[in-house]
């Protein structure tokens, strides 16, 4: 296979998805939309599949100095197919579950996903930063589909806007990038000088921390769950959020190079692996449950990245994606034919379509924790580098360990448990609160969570030798492998919290029913103080800039009035005056002009004798 | 060649004028003919460009014209000046065929726009001040006439502003082109000529005093904070086509002249006044962005998007004026950036007001408070308007990411100060998607019922507009690789 064939596969890659997902937007076909989007999806996996077996590099001349330039790396010939499979699996169910406006949602997913593949092939800043905010902007088109209900487009708009305030921190990068002549492309960032290096790891963690949806950011995640479950199942899997964790394996030498970059994500990781798992463990809506857990299980990805471990934390990006693809699918299907995801309403939902029952416990089993699923094994390698760094780091992932294996046993209880007689209408007041549910589950919807399931079962393999260890060695790192003491215990403890939720119901603080009170926060210190100044400025703006310029107007008026008036009364007064005066004099001097020669006589005399007198005198 | 370029719609205008019983429709349709004329030799002008070098300019002219103070009719075109004359030229086309469905006095407002056109493109393909003020001056004239004749609302009083305001900015402008001239020896008015001279290096006061005169003539008309407040009502009563082309081509002719004069004729003033520059570029973003965030009126709202996207500009070309160790490459990315941003918000911001023009058509209101759920009965108009609104808060895959990444990371690397503007592209977006909220989601009622989707002649002005930003946010090459040559230049002279 030649070298250019590999080329022009990576390209299109990116630009199928791209322009197939923009002519299904724009033009609208909406009977051809869904055979075209699954054809796309399936040529554009089948390329993912090409692409990171040959490996190719490519670019084209961009700005600044740099190239738009994608690459397949053995780090992104792993996280490429998995977006690119996951994307197909998420349509294809979406084919079944999405009935209006197809087009249109074909369309955007297509778009979203290129921004993915983009994502993570992008090999400098500005192709980066490209990929990573269309995907931003085609989340808010998607989380807001269904534009009727208003709620819905502003979750999309906190969704976009968190994420872009957190992306200012690669608008920063850039300027750092170019200032420490290390220049644009990713592998040099590491590379610019001492000062603006940690300007440039700085803006590349605050950036990847919003999209990963880690602490203080995550509330969006929250809100994004207004979106159609097929978007939320590609968001937090293999796209968007994902790609937050990503950004931090791909740039981990740059985190660590500064020396306290690596150390402040692990933390950020672990902490958010914690709280957010306590907020999923308090929830009652089942998305709202899942989008907590995908920023808990974020936390492990980003903790791996701040400890050096690619290796780990990129299999635990790649086994999350499955596990939550899968289990976002499976609540978007009980959803569909309930219409309800609350966990009471979904009380025995596994019993009546087990084959979604199984496949979403599989998930389930794997986010628990419990060996030997995906989960387990990957969250175990990541813990380990935590265990070899700082016995309190480890710690914390412990406990968030534990508690992702509690969430699980929520949503377990829930989706077997049988409904007690008492319970009955309990349960039933919980259907069709959301929409009219169907009744009914399709082949196209549970085929996808077939595969899915298998990924969530076998990913693990990724982290475990052998296959594990060639990958490390692939991207240059040393295998590390825990010790069998750890994980036996790691999957101990998932047991046993299974069994602790399955005996007794987990408390739920205020607190972490409502993510932490964390959008209340960022409403009341940002978006109300910025609203507030920005209608002062405008008021200011109206009442003192432009009453200014007025009355700077108004002010040329009445001293031009002014002038006018000196001009009528004095300048042309004197005139006037002058020209009065000039009058009388004549009228004076007309006078002894009478005509009579006897006057003239007199006249004559007068100065005559006038005229001696003055002769006399002056002499 | 050139000269055809520029004088061609003038030809048209006085067509429309003196061919007797010309009929509305044949007035619209010579319009836009002779605007595609236009643009077909712009581009022909495009494909034969090479880049002149330093002192020099492409297809230049020069013609006697007042000697006894050495001022000539002189043009030519450089890196900076072709993109905007083709930005100008994409931009009337528009306005010419959304106007085709228009019957107010079709045949006058043809020629008012030719005649505008031919102003704007001999204004950036000037190479003589005299010359420049002239177009500075009529491109005034011609503004007034359109908002005053073919605007709405208060449209006298705006008008009256509009001209006033600015005008009195130009008389700013020709002090400063006076004393450029007096300080030259010889004496001259060419600008060739002068940035060669530099006739204020070594004298800081006169120079910092020309300089002053020169920034204040442009900061009105870009407009930066705090002189930017005719802007709002000037586009509020303007009519669409009024609107696009004030801020997409007006509002360029005064950052123009911060690369195009002040900077290569006045380095040493620019370098010593270049941190005031930098901070109104700060506090317009700032500044505009907020303004733009609290308002209810639509068309007010993108008014103050353009005082904050031009305070970008004025940031970079202020950052430029800053001389660090080893910046070289920053600052001519940041210039280049600027030249991209005045592109780019043309594109832009005439779609966005063209775009406006059919709410006030539709409905008689810019109220975004009147809509809602209008991309039930008008989906053609809610694609393009998202379409416009992201391109217009920066979204990478359109022109104005090109822009403003280079903008902030040039600026950024030589004034790290400059990194506080980087909260205008978050407010940005927070009002885009606001309006986008308020104006498309949620249940259609208010003013959006019976609101009838784009018209052909609405769509095909608008949608060719974005389709370009698109094109330079996707493959920006074939424009960086003419302005950066460009920028490179100014940077050095600036430096010397």
């Amino acid at each position: 296979m030649s070298q250019s064939t590999a080329e022009t596969a990576l390209w299109l890659l990116v630009l199928l998805p791209a322009l197939v997902g923009a002519a299904l937007t724009l033009l609208r076909p909406q009977r051809a939309a869904v055979t075209a989007s699954l054809v796309t999806a399936g040529v554009t996996a089948a390329l993912a599949l090409f692409v990171s077996v040959t490996g190719p590099q490519v670019g084209v001349p961009f700005m600044a100095g740099s190239h738009l330039a994608l690459g397949v790396d053995p780090l992104s010939a792993l996280v490429v197919p998995t977006i690119a499979v996951v994307t197909l699996l998420v349509l294809l169910f979406s084919a079944g579950e999405i009935q209006r406006s197809r087009a249109r949602f074909h369309g955007l997913m297509l778009l979203f996903a290129a921004g993915a593949l983009l994502t993570a092939t992008a090999q400098t800043l500005p192709a980066l930063l490209l990929a990573w905010e269309v995907m931003g902007a085609t989340s808010f088109a998607l989380v807001g589909f269904w534009w009727h209900e208003q709620r819905r487009v502003r979750a999309g708009t906190t969704a976009f806007l968190v994420t872009r305030a957190a992306d200012l921190g690669l608008y920063l990068a850039g300027g750092a990038a170019l200032a420490g002549g290390g220049g644009l492309a990713l592998t040099d960032l590491s590379a610019a000088d001492d000062a603006w290096r940690h300007v440039l790891a700085g803006g590349v963690l605050v950036a990847a921390l919003g999209k990963a949806a880690q602490l203080p950011f995550s509330f969006w995640l929250s809100r994004a769950m207004e979106g159609p479950s097929p978007v939320s199942a590609l968001l937090h899997s293999a796209a968007m959020v994902a790609m937050g964790g990503y950004l931090l394996l791909r740039t981990e030498p740059l985190l660590a190079s500064t020396g306290w970059a690596g150390p402040a994500a692990a933390w950020v990781g672990a902490s958010t692996a914690l709280l957010l798992g306590a907020v999923a463990l308090a929830q009652q809506d089942l998305k709202q449950l899942l989008a907590a857990s995908t920023s808990a299980q974020l936390g492990f990805v980003v903790m791996g990245a701040g400890l050096g471990t690619v290796g780990g934390g990129a299999a635990h990006l790649v086994a999350h994606a499955s596990t939550k693809a899968l289990l976002f699918l499976a609540a978007g299907a009980w959803l569909n034919a309930l219409g309800t995801k609350h966990l009471t309403g979904l009380r025995g939902v596994a019993r009546r379509w087990p084959l979604v029952g199984w496949a979403s416990t599989l998930g389930v089993l794997s986010l628990a924790g419990v060996a030997p699923l995906a989960l387990w094994a990957t969250k175990d390698a990541v813990l380990a580098a935590a265990l070899a760094r700082s016995p309190w780091l480890f710690a914390v992932g412990m406990a968030a360990a534990a508690l992702s294996a509690a969430y699980s046993g929520r949503i377990l209880l829930a989706v077997w448990g049988r409904v007690p007689a008492q319970d009955r209408t309990r349960v039933k007041e919980h259907l069709d609160e959301e929409q009219p549910g169907t009744g009914h589950i399709g082949l196209l919807e549970r085929l996808p969570m077939l595969a899915l399931a298998l990924g969530a079962v076998t990913l693990g393999l990724l982290a475990l030798p052998p296959v594990g260890d060639t990958f490390a060695r692939a991207l240059g790192e040393e295998p590390a492998h825990p010790g069998m003491a750890e994980m036996a215990g790691s999957a101990g403890i998932a047991l046993l919290m299974l069994a602790l939720v399955w005996w007794r119901p987990p408390p739920r603080p205020r607190l972490a029913r409502h993510w932490l009170g964390l959008e209340t926060a960022a409403r009341t210190t940002v978006v109300v103080p910025t609203l507030a100044l920005a209608r002062a400025l405008a008021r200011f703006d109206d009442r003192v800039l432009d009453r200014g310029v007025g009355a700077m107007a108004v002010g040329a008026i009445s001293v031009a009035r002014q002038v006018a008036a000196v001009d009528d009364h004095r300048v042309d007064g004197l005139v006037e005056g002058l020209a009065a005066r000039v009058r009388r004099l004549g009228q004076v001097a007309r006078r002894p002009q009478s005509g009579q020669l006897h006057h003239y006589y007199v006249q004559a005399v007068a100065v005559l004798v006038v005229g001696v007198l003055l002769l006399l005198t002056v002499r | 060649m050139l000269s055809l370029i520029i004088f061609l719609p003038l030809l048209g205008a006085v067509a429309l004028v003196v061919i007797p019983r010309l009929d509305g429709a044949a007035a619209r349709w010579l319009w836009v003919v002779v605007a595609a004329a236009d643009l077909a030799l712009v581009t022909g002008l495009w494909l034969a460009y090479e880049p002149p070098g330093a002192g020099r300019l492409a297809f230049e002219e020069r013609a006697r014209w007042i000697p006894g103070v050495d001022s000539s009719y002189h043009v030519g075109v450089d890196g900076l000046s072709l993109p905007l004359m083709a930005m100008t030229a994409v931009i009337f086309l528009a306005c010419a065929v959304f106007a085709l469905r228009d019957q107010d006095r079709p045949r006058t407002r043809a020629a008012l726009f030719l005649f505008l056109q031919s102003v704007s493109l001999g204004l950036f393909a000037a190479a003589d001040l005299i010359l420049f003020f002239l177009f500075f001056d009529l491109s005034i004239v011609g503004m007034y006439f359109v908002i005053a004749g073919w605007g709405h609302g208060d449209r006298g009083r705006s008008a009256m502003k509009f001209f006033l305001y600015t005008f009195l900015g130009s008389l700013s402008l020709l002090a400063g082109f006076i004393g450029l001239y007096v300080a030259a020896e010889p004496h001259t008015f060419d600008m060739v000529e002068l940035a060669e001279q530099t006739p204020l290096d070594g004298s800081p006061t006169a120079g910092g005093l020309v300089l002053a005169a020169i920034l204040l003539g442009l900061a009105v008309k870009t407009p930066t904070v705090p002189f930017h407040t005719w802007l709002p009502p000037a586009h509020t009563d303007a009519p669409a086509v009024g609107s696009a082309v004030l801020a997409g081509v007006l509002l360029k002719m005064g950052t123009y002249g911060f690369v195009r004069i002040a900077m290569p004729m006045l380095p040493e003033a620019w370098r010593a006044w270049a941190w005031v520059v930098l901070v109104v570029g700060i506090v317009s973003v700032v500044y505009g962005a907020l303004v733009a965030l609290a308002q209810t009126d639509l068309k007010r709202m993108i008014a103050y998007t353009s005082v904050n996207h031009m305070g970008y500009v004025v940031l970079a070309v202020g950052a430029a004026g800053i001389l660090t160790e080893g910046t070289a490459q920053a600052r001519s990315v940041a210039v280049t950036g600027a030249v991209t941003q005045m592109v780019s918000h043309g594109l832009i911001t005439a779609a966005l007001f063209l775009l406006v023009g059919v709410f006030w058509e539709r409905a008689g209101t810019y109220d975004l408070g009147s809509y809602g759920g209008l991309a039930g009965p008008a989906p053609r108009l809610a694609t393009l308007f998202a379409l416009g609104a992201f391109a217009s808060l920066g979204l990478p895959g359109l022109s104005g990411f090109i822009a403003e990444f280079q903008v902030f990371a040039g600026s950024i690397a030589v004034a790290p100060v400059t990194a506080i503007a980087l909260v205008g592209l978050l407010l940005t977006a927070a009002l885009f998607l606001r309006a986008l909220q308020r104006l498309f989601s949620g249940p259609t009622d208010g003013a959006s019922r019976g609101f009838g989707d784009l018209r052909p002649a609405e769509l095909w002005s608008v949608a060719p507009l974005l389709a370009l930003s698109l094109l330079i946010g996707v493959l920006p090459r074939p424009l960086l690789g003419v302005v950066e040559p460009a920028a490179d230049l100014v940077v050095q002279l600036v430096g010397r």
